[in-house]
């Protein structure tokens, strides 16, 4: 597939912006506006009903900073990532995404375990307005941490091989941008009393 | 360069791969055209049925049968929903995106042509699923096209639990169709242009597309995370939306119509820009004011994220909340009247053709300000709260809608027909059809604008079963309406006759039958795979026209001095 022939609307670049770089940033501002308007809602929410801090002190919060340590390490892989790309050094960059991708796969396992803790608890999502957010906002993350893990294999096979390296900025940009989104949810979800 | 061009031209595709599996932006462009004329003829149908209801109540509809107190609700939601979101949004920003965009910017292809098949499909998984809850038990969602919780969001109150989860899941598909390739539009444009073509020689269509791309993009976000919350209260027993559970029906009506509002300007921007480009060809003169119609553009964009609430007058808002969204809504007709000003200047001393197009567009902005002038009552709160849920908001937003995604269209798609099919549509039969479809449409609208003001309730299955909205004295109007919506219905058929017929007989229509500048008539009718033979260079502006001095009256864009 990715040997077809591109067309050449694809290889120009009017604004001077590499055209892959700017579709990362569209799609990129097109999901901030998602998770805005979920995280604004559950803000507002969370601001009218100071009960739900009840709820709050019964997740795992050395979890989610265990994770969040894992996803920014994953992060500083992904910008090695780009680095290795950026000096042609395909396979070296491969390795590096691997190990991201890596990072993604522990943070759904720890996740995978905290979750069996809190539902065994009893709080599943449809618990309280609490737990409704908490699932909606975590699991909506965890399926772009899913994706991103997939993504990353999928442009590593390529960067192995050298081709395509322009990708691996790309996907770096949307992890990094995954793992910002955690350092929002983690104090909001977590901390906040 | 021109080896890559050759490759393209040469690969011989057979048909599946050629017409369902193809990553051309033309052949795209023609997949959401027909899936949306298709759906245009369903929404048109239960149009007629639900109209045959009110001016013949309670009578065996010809066609379709008794319409009970069910069905009529499930024919008026999706009536609305199909208009909107499987017609106006596949014709307007994604047939016409797709065809226009990589010609009039002077491209071979979208920037990203397989993210545009993907676009496409995931549209076409969307329709399916929405004519697939016809099949359902309870059949199809009938919580009106706005989806207001708790009726939608629980399945005893509105009695079709598998249509409405089926209803939300086909418009998130849709939303996800359309931010792929409304990303694509704003990409291919930004960076795929044809060398020296700057910000300003953008033909204006492409950007209005790619203007309404980016407020669908930036409006649509927080209404994903709404439908998600309301799947989960459907089938989940999540309470976002309950409030014994501490959540709130508001929420949804505020998520939506973030979105909803500026979605009227998603479908009025491409519209408008249809409208300028078919303006200054048949007018022989310039763009009046390109920078001032492209500003306007963009501050019709940025006020329309600040005026939702105008929906919302009587859902318990905060009435100091209700002042501000009434004076952001008065202001938004400022651009946008600024932007019809500046059409009539457009024609003020023009030489003026009234080919088809043409009449089509002058119908636009004459019918279109209707809709707009009437848009003050309801955007003022006061008067709002008497008219709010009347037939005065149906035949407003009809006023708006019809022009924006009949009457554009309309003018679109017999102007550009010749660059699509290669062939000229009938101008006589063209005709016909533009006053068949004016006329009535006006005999529709305006009787209701009556009945509302006198007290009719929109939504209402049967007037006659509810003895304070029964006003028998106002059934001749709404039989009228009804007639009208007939005779409307029957003379689209001269138009698909029109358009089938020429598909195969029509006059073969030569590289620029309509003597335009923009670069897609730079091209044979209809372009060939790759489209440019040599890729163009652009030396000027798109609207060169009516020039004295000149063998022709006009100078294309790729003609150097």
């Amino acid at each position: 597939m990715s040997t077809s022939a591109k067309p050449i609307a694809n290889t120009r670049s009017a604004t001077g912006i590499p055209t892959a770089r700017l579709i990362t940033w569209w799609v990129i501002a097109s999901e901030i506006v998602i998770f805005g308007g979920l995280l604004a809602t559950y803000v507002m929410h969370r601001i009218g009903h100071p009960e739900w801090a009840d709820s709050a002190s019964h997740t795992l919060t050395w979890a989610g900073a265990f994770n969040t340590f894992v996803l920014l390490t994953s992060s500083l892989c992904a910008v090695l990532a780009h680095k290795a790309a950026d000096a042609r050094d395909g396979p070296r960059a491969a390795k590096l995404l691997r190990v991201t991708s890596l990072g993604g796969l522990i943070f759904l396992s720890v996740k995978a375990y905290e979750w069996t803790i809190d539902i065994r608890e009893g709080f599943v999502l449809s618990s309280g307005g609490f737990w409704s957010f908490y699932y909606a906002l975590a699991g909506l993350h965890a399926l772009h941490v899913l994706a991103g893990m997939i993504i990353l294999l999928i442009v590593a096979a390529d960067a192995a091989k050298n081709r395509e390296l322009q990708r691996v900025e790309c996907i770096g940009l949307y992890w990094h941008f995954v793992d910002i989104v955690w350092i929002f949810l983690f104090p909001l979800l977590y901390i906040a009393r | 360069m021109t080896t890559q061009v050759e490759s393209l031209a040469h690969a011989r595709p057979g048909f599946f791969q050629k017409y369902c599996w193809s990553t051309d932006h033309k052949i795209i462009a023609m997949q959401y055209l027909f899936t949306g004329m298709a759906m245009a003829a369903i929404g048109g149908y239960f149009a007629y049925v639900f109209r045959m209801q009110l001016g013949f109540p309670n009578q065996h509809v010809p066609g379709y049968g008794l319409v009970t107190p069910g069905k009529y609700n499930a024919l008026v939601t999706m009536h609305g929903s199909i208009m909107i979101f499987w017609v106006a949004m596949p014709i307007l920003i994604a047939a016409f995106g797709n065809f226009l965009i990589p010609l009039m910017v002077g491209c071979d292809d979208m920037a990203f042509p397989r993210i545009n098949r993907l676009s496409y499909q995931i549209f076409l998984l969307s329709a399916l699923m929405l004519l697939a809850s016809f099949l359902v038990k309870g059949g199809p969602f009938g919580g009106a096209w706005t989806a207001y919780p708790p009726l939608s969001a629980n399945g005893a109150y509105n009695l079709t639990p598998a249509g409405a989860t089926m209803w939300l899941i086909a418009v998130a598909l849709e939303f996800v169709a359309f931010l792929l390739g409304g990303i694509n539009f704003t990409v291919t444009t930004m960076n795929s242009r044809a060398p020296g073509m700057k910000m300003f020689d953008i033909p204006m269509l492409v950007w209005m597309i790619v203007l309404a791309s980016i407020i669908f993009m930036a409006s649509v976000g927080p209404l994903i995370a709404g439908a998600v919350m309301l799947l989960f209260d459907q089938t989940m027993a999540t309470g976002f939306y309950d409030p014994m559970r501490g959540g709130d029906p508001l929420l949804w009506q505020h998520l939506f119509w973030f979105f909803g509002h500026p979605e009227v300007y998603v479908v009025l921007l491409p519209a408008m820009g249809i409208v300028a480009e078919v303006l200054a060809v048949f007018a022989r003169k310039k763009l009046f004011g390109y920078k001032t119609v492209l500003y306007t553009a963009w501050a019709v964009g940025f006020l329309s994220f600040v005026v939702w609430a105008h929906h919302q007058f009587v859902a318990g808002i905060d009435p100091r909340m209700a002042n501000i969204f009434s004076i952001t809504t008065l202001l938004i007709s400022v651009p946008i009247a600024e932007m019809v000003f500046l059409y009539i200047a457009t024609l003020y001393g023009g030489s003026i053709h009234l080919d088809t197009p043409m009449l089509w567009a002058l119908g636009f902005i004459a019918e279109f300000l209707v809709g707009g002038v009437t848009g003050i009552f309801l955007g003022a709160s006061g008067t709002d709260i008497y008219l709010h849920d009347t037939y005065f908001v149906i035949a407003h937003f009809h006023y708006t809608f019809v022009p924006i995604a009949i009457i554009a269209v309309y003018a679109g798609l017999t102007f550009w027909y010749p660059k699509m099919f290669g062939r000229m549509l009938n101008e006589t039969l063209g005709k016909i059809h533009f006053w068949g479809t004016v006329i009535p449409f006006n005999v529709i609208f305006i009787p209701l604008f009556i009945t509302g003001t006198a007290g009719d309730q929109r939504r209402v299955y049967s007037y006659a079963q509810f003895a304070e909205q029964a006003r028998p004295e106002l059934q001749h109007l709404r039989t009228t309406s009804t007639i009208a919506l007939i005779v409307m219905l029957a003379f689209q058929f001269v138009f698909l006759f029109n358009f089938f017929w020429s598909l195969r007989h029509g006059k073969r229509a030569d590289a620029n039958p309509w003597r335009s500048a923009t670069l897609e008539w730079t091209i044979p009718s209809p372009p060939p795979h790759g489209n440019f033979a040599e890729l163009p260079t652009v030396y000027r502006g798109p609207y060169e026209y009516g020039l004295p001095g000149h063998a022709q009256d006009f100078l294309p864009q790729n003609v150097p001095d």
